[in-house]
């Protein structure tokens, strides 16, 4: 029973549970960071369109973050039940940064969350607003502690090892800035924020596209397409440095994962980047190839004849599962690509003024609204499977890390696992598109300086709480 | 068995202050979930809907906050004492998977049963019974524990079933009345009319039953190992130790007392005294072990450097996190209104 022993099952419960676990985080940063801007803006200016869209993203945050925050507790408790041999020998090194994430972040989280969502009649505006950034500043600092952790595992550094296995610090600077963290936060902070934007801009274009149907004009939506496309300009291409910096500095630490991206099975000088192919790692061809020669030397030593070691450098049961690894590498980048060229697109409109009037770029904008997710998923996949067979790179095989449990505990909690996930998620999944497919009230400012608005909104103009005028700063959530 | 090595070298028993620590959480933890769980066990039992979504609402906008003790007690272990973790998690191994899938499904209630109507009593099912499987399992652990843990090679060595005896269920029993206790008195505090009424009847009988149980587990307890038997029962530790149970007969009879004369905030209090003093009546029975039998705490515990390392954050971040927490808790103050609903 090779195919079912206890450690594969026990990778790919983590695997399960650790994937639908990061979409829910990479939205709550994002998002909370989008409400926190919302709300100061709402502040700063008074224009109810803000607090319109702050009110129509919370509920969608309060379910995701509720998500996010169940899953969470399973994965802390999962790293025990599932890889004791691994809590044991890093516990004195990554368990006190989880200890900070806990006591820095979750904590913060959680003591303003009650108040941002609960809390708009109790409070003044002020310390609602307070409450909004502490939470937002939570999941940053969270991102913050979890990426050293994870990024400590790819690139030890600062450690020692005592008598008895464990892995023990020998500079603390050194674990937490450890070489791979500066450029993975980066990263993947910025794939919250884009995959954010991606999110509320597709929402946006949807409303757009059925309010132009209609003939009509939606200032939330408006508002909703025109910030996700700022970020989409500005943030994408910015992506684009980083993940070439933090590829820079993968080859530099793990040469085995960029040749696995890169599906280079032979050392050589001008490497081609391949943009199609299937990699084969029993011939160590990579078959059906569309190439362009020289391209990976160039864009990994910055001179087209420049050498990358290949994975013939390393011992064959060290390598990790290269498709995979090539694979999930060419859907982020590809994702990424788009994106950038989505952002391009928009400021094209946007210089002509015709940035709401296209329904191609609107059509666009929808398909991609969960991209920003996808390609999360898919860089994670690039990191982690392409670091096997390791759980702490170099120094802790995974097939060492393992609790002594028997193949049938795993296998039946796993089965657990993905049908409660299934099942919760999915309903979880199913009710936030729902929210996502109600008509943000739409908000026609006639005059800005004498706040006076208009609701074409039969639903909210019916409400008598519906005048969500930012200067009264009572809100009633309907 | 005292490592005089560690304290002699720093002068600081660091192992000793973050057991303490830990032993804080958990407590916190205990209380704090404790009383949003029996709310989730008492959820199907409380008539009319709009008591329901009115106690449901009571502890919306801190559930997350007191469910992070859980992850302090839990995260905090593997920091502090990686051996222990190590141990303990792969020996509760079911108990802890399915505590963990119960705090799923009460979790995501708090917002899915407002997000359908078509579904939303199926989410209401999922609220109760994930509260007490929730629970169950919780005081299913605590019992595992107490009864001891095989250890071998500094892993766990025992079988998939160990930790089910009829004493971890009775303990598990007893944390679920325990936990309706808080939630009932908690919805006294917090409600008015009808709801009020009803969750002083459910509290009437949790308290009896929490005293039967407190009662039956404390005896059970000398019997399962020697060593709970000499803390307790030899001289002159039971001239010092019967003020334990004392207090109990104590909190037990001043709660009783209160709920008979209508009072709202103190059969809270006493309640969460009985669970203060036989969560301090367990830690005399441990001390000096974290994983009984055989684990001490200086055992466990990660080298100096980073309980030292954690510590800091500890002290600097605790006072200001009890302050926030204690500021959300003033924000939703007073009596829970039906119609207070945010969605
Ligand atoms: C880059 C971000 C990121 C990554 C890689 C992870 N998490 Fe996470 N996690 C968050 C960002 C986050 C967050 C944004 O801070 C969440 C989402 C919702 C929330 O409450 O906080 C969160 C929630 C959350 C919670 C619940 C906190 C609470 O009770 O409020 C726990 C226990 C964990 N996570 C633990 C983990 C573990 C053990 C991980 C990896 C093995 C992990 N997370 C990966
Ligand atoms: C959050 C997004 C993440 C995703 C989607 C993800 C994905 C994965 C995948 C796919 C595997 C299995 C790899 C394989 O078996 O080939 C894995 C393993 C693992 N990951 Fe991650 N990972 C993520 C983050 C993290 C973080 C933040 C940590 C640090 C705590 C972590 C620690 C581990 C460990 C301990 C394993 C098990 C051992 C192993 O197979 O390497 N992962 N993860
Ligand atoms: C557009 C060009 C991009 C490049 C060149 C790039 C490059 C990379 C590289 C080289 C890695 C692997 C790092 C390692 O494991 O050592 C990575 C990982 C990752 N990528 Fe990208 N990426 C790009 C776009 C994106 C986009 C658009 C997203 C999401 C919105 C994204 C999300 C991630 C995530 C979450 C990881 C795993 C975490 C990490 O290791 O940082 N990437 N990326």
């Amino acid at each position: 029973m090779e195919l079912l022993d206890a450690v594969l099952l026990a990778r790919i419960q983590f695997a399960f549970t650790i994937a639908f676990h990061i979409i829910f985080p990479g939205l709550s940063i994002g998002l909370a960071a989008y409400l926190a801007v919302l709300e100061g803006l709402w502040l700063k200016t008074g224009k109810s369109v803000y607090l319109a869209a702050f009110k129509y993203w919370l509920k969608i945050f309060s379910i995701i973050f509720g998500m996010g925050v169940v899953s969470g507790v399973v994965m802390s408790y999962q790293i025990g039940t599932n890889w004791s041999v691994f809590s044991d020998k890093t516990g004195p090194v990554l368990g006190p940064l989880m200890g900070y994430e806990v006591l820095s972040a979750f904590f913060l989280e959680a003591g303003f969350l009650g108040v941002m969502l609960f809390g708009m009649n109790k409070v003044g505006k002020g310390l609602h607003f307070f409450a909004t950034v502490m939470v937002s500043i939570g999941t940053l600092m969270s991102a913050f502690w979890i990426l050293s952790v994870n990024s400590w595992m790819q690139t030890p550094t600062g450690y020692a090892i005592n008598e008895v296995g464990q892995f023990i610090v020998a500079d603390w600077f050194e674990v937490i800035f450890n070489p791979s963290f500066p450029y993975r936060l980066a990263h993947m902070t910025t794939a919250a924020f884009l995959s954010t934007a991606f999110l509320v801009g597709g929402v946006g274009a949807w409303h757009l596209f059925k309010a132009r149907k209609k003939g009509e004009r939606n200032e939330v939506a408006r508002l909703m397409f025109s910030m996700a496309m700022w970020m989409a300009a500005l943030v994408a291409p910015l992506q684009l440095l980083i993940g070439d910096l933090h590829g820079l500095n993968t080859l530099e630490h793990q040469p085995a994962k960029v040749a696995a991206m890169e599906g280079n099975y032979h050392t050589q000088k001008g490497a081609p980047l391949y943009l199609f192919g299937l990699p084969n790692s029993e011939t160590e061809t990579v078959d059906y190839a569309i190439k362009i020669p020289k391209a990976a030397s160039f864009i990994l030593t910055h001179d087209p004849d420049g050498e990358l070691v290949g994975l013939d450098q390393f011992p064959k049961d060290e390598w990790p599962n290269v498709p995979i690894v090539f694979w999930s590498f060419r859907l982020m980048l590809a994702i990424g690509m788009g994106m950038i060229a989505i952002g391009f697109w928009s400021l094209y409109l946007r210089a002509r003024k015709k940035l709401y009037d296209s329904p191609m770029l609107l059509r666009v904008a929808i398909v991609f609204a969960p991209s920003g997710i996808i390609a999360t998923l898919a860089g994670w996949f690039v990191t982690e499977v392409g670091r096997q067979p390791y759980t702490v790179y170099g120094l802790l095989k995974t097939a060492d890390s393992a609790s002594p449990l028997d193949a049938p505990a795993v296998a039946t909690s796993l089965l657990a696992f993905m049908l409660v996930y299934f099942i919760v998620f999915g309903a979880g999944v199913w009710y936030t598109m729902r929210l996502m497919g109600k008509r943000p009230s739409q908000v026609i400012e006639v005059d800005d300086d004498s706040q006076t608005t208009v609701f074409l909104s039969n639903r909210v103009a019916s409400k008598s709480d519906g005048t969500a005028d930012g200067k009264k700063g009572r809100v009633t959530n309907d | 068995m005292i490592d005089s090595m560690t304290i002699a070298s720093s002068g600081i028993d660091y192992a000793m202050i973050w057991a303490g620590l830990i032993a804080f959480a958990v407590l916190a933890y205990i209380i704090l979930d404790g009383f949003d769980l029996g709310i989730g066990i008492l959820f199907p039992f409380i008539k009319s809907k709009t008591d329901q979504e009115t106690a449901m609402n009571s502890v919306a906008p801190i559930w997350d906050g007191n469910e992070t003790w859980l992850v302090l007690g839990g995260g905090g272990l593997f920091a502090v004492f990686p051996l222990a973790y190590a141990v303990i998690m792969p020996a509760l191994y079911m108990p802890i998977i399915v505590m963990l899938l119960g705090l799923i499904f009460r979790g995501v209630a708090f917002e899915f049963h407002w997000r359908t109507k078509n579904s939303q009593d199926w989410w209401d099912r999922g609220f109760f019974l994930g509260s007490l499987v929730a629970t169950l399992c919780q005081g299913i652990a605590l019992g595992a524990l107490v009864q001891g843990i095989t250890v071998a090679d500094r892993a766990y060595a025992g079988g998939w079933w160990d930790w089910l005896t009829p004493f971890s269920i009775t303990t598990g029993i007893a944390l679920a009345v325990g936990y309706v206790l808080l939630g009932a008195t908690w919805l006294n505090m917090k409600t008015t009319g009808e709801l009020q009424k009803q969750s002083v009847q459910f509290a009437k009988i949790a308290a009896w039953l929490t005293l039967l149980f407190i009662g039956i587990i404390s005896l059970w307890m000398v019997f399962i190992e020697q060593q709970y038997l000499h803390r307790w029962f030899d001289a002159p530790n039971l001239y010092y130790l019967i003020i334990v149970p004392l207090a109990v007969l104590f909190c037990g009879f001043q709660l009783l007392n209160g709920l008979r004369k209508g009072r709202e905030n103190s059969p809270f209090f006493y309640a969460i005294g009985l669970f203060v003093l036989s969560y301090i009546g367990i830690l005399i029975s441990f001390y000096p072990n974290l994983v009984p039998p055989s684990i001490t705490i200086w055992q466990a515990a990660a080298p100096d450097d980073s309980l030292k390392f954690l510590l800091v954050g500890a002290v600097a971040l605790l006072p200001i996190i009890i302050g926030y927490t204690a500021y959300a808790y003033w924000v939703f103050r007073g009596k829970v209104k039906a119609d207070e609903a945010y969605h």
